[in-house]
């Protein structure tokens, strides 16, 4: 009975049952699912960005940061709020790629003139109950108000005014390098970021 | 009778994480806290259910040759249900799981029920066996978080138990602090079972 074609038949059947069963799941849940990343960026977005009454996730600019390893281009998204039609803030989101343990993603969320409003950890792998605590609202809470004109934008051990903590300044130091760097870039790119959306690439 | 006792047994004489040692990769990485052990165990316990069903009742079917890949077609599948339902439905703890869900895979809990018991076994055993396993996998894992989220961190399934003064014992929620924890709980159970006779 043990014939190579039985083997292969049932085989093939219970690989084409599992199939048929996962597309199934996959298609009642591809909404629920994109519903939720969709939610979980918008949170995101709110809780960085002064008030406003449009969908910012509705109304961005895509801007080339940079190449990487391939040569291929790195691309920036920018979130605008707006508030009675007015450019009220920006956010985007920035990579540390020097945290202590793998990438630390920081959504900035800045004023039209630059000043930070806020800034949402929103995936990192810090050690827990050291560097983890830079997604705490006390150590977030340290980079509202601060520009590149009105901060030094360093950690204290190396002579800038943000808190590390305790035990713990590879982190922090990623958070605020990257941050940093984002606002540079937005100064440099100021123009195109606020230039109005209609014609920017969505 | 003998259902509800294999269930006894299956919980603590046959403990899957305390007596086989078996699954203890997701055991000691995920249980920073009682609700992950809760909702990892919880995650384990449908796959297993579910493959231990699917696997008696298709086990005249399945040539011995091709059972290995058969089961873990059937044990990969449920593990992929599991992951989109829980990304739909529980985002929070599909955020805290996260790159676990996958793993359950190769659990080898759940192969090594599904090779020793549920392919020779009718499908009420095999469904017993399974809710047993399951349930002494899910307990074994929410005990484990619970000690190291309560040393760890203070707190038990969240809510602080030791106030604002305590100094949390940091060791207890990184790696090394799940094999001492493990350690510990594995001699306390050897000790009461050496107690009782």
């Amino acid at each position: 009975m043990n014939s190579i074609p039985r083997l292969v038949l049932v085989l093939t059947l219970i690989t084409a049952g599992a199939g048929l069963v996962l597309s199934l799941v996959e298609s009642v849940t591809r909404e629920p699912i994109a519903e939720q990343r969709r939610q979980e960026m918008l949170r995101a977005l709110q809780a960085v960005l002064p008030p406003a009454d449009n969908s910012p996730d509705d109304d961005t600019v895509e801007l080339v940061v940079g190449q990487d390893k391939r040569g291929r281009d790195v691309m920036r998204k920018f979130f605008r709020g707006r508030k009675d039609g007015q450019l009220s803030g920006l956010a985007f989101k920035v990579v540390a790629p020097d945290g202590y343990s793998g990438n630390i993603d920081v959504m900035v969320g800045i004023d039209p003139s630059g000043t930070v409003v806020g800034i949402e950890i929103l995936s990192h792998n810090e050690t827990p109950g050291l560097g983890d605590k830079i997604a705490f609202p006390e150590y977030k809470k340290t980079f509202a108000g601060k520009n590149l004109d009105n901060a030094d934008w360093r950690v204290k051990k190396d002579g800038g005014e943000f808190d590390q903590i305790t035990g713990a300044t590879i982190s922090p130091r990623a958070v605020v390098g990257a941050v940093r760097k984002g606002l540079e870039f937005y100064r440099d790119n100021k123009s195109e970021v606020i230039a109005d959306s209609q014609g920017g690439t969505q | 009778m003998s259902l509800v006792n294999n269930i006894k047994k299956s919980i603590w004489a046959e403990n899957a994480v305390f007596r086989l040692l078996l699954g203890l990769c997701p055991a000691l990485a995920v249980t920073t806290s009682a609700e992950n052990g809760l909702g990892m165990g919880l995650a384990t316990t449908f796959v297993l259910v579910c493959s231990n069903i699917v696997v008696s009742s298709l086990r005249k079917v399945i040539p011995p040759k091709v059972r290995i890949p058969s089961f873990i077609v059937v044990i990969a599948s449920f593990v992929t249900i599991v992951q989109l339902c829980m990304e739909a439905y529980f985002y929070d703890l599909h955020k805290a799981l996260g790159i676990f869900i996958p793993l359950i895979v190769v659990n080898c809990l759940i192969l090594g029920r599904a090779e020793a018991f549920a392919s020779k076994n009718k499908l009420l055993p095999a469904v017993v066996d399974g809710v047993g396993m399951g349930i002494g996998f899910t307990l074994a894992l929410f005990v484990l978080g619970a000690v190291r989220e309560l040393f760890g961190s203070g707190t038990l399934l969240g809510y602080s138990v030791f106030g604002e003064a305590y100094q949390p014992l940091l060791l207890m929620i990184l790696p090394p602090g799940a094999f001492i924890a493990m350690g510990l709980l594995l001699a306390g159970m050897n000790l009461f079972d050496a107690r009782k006779q």
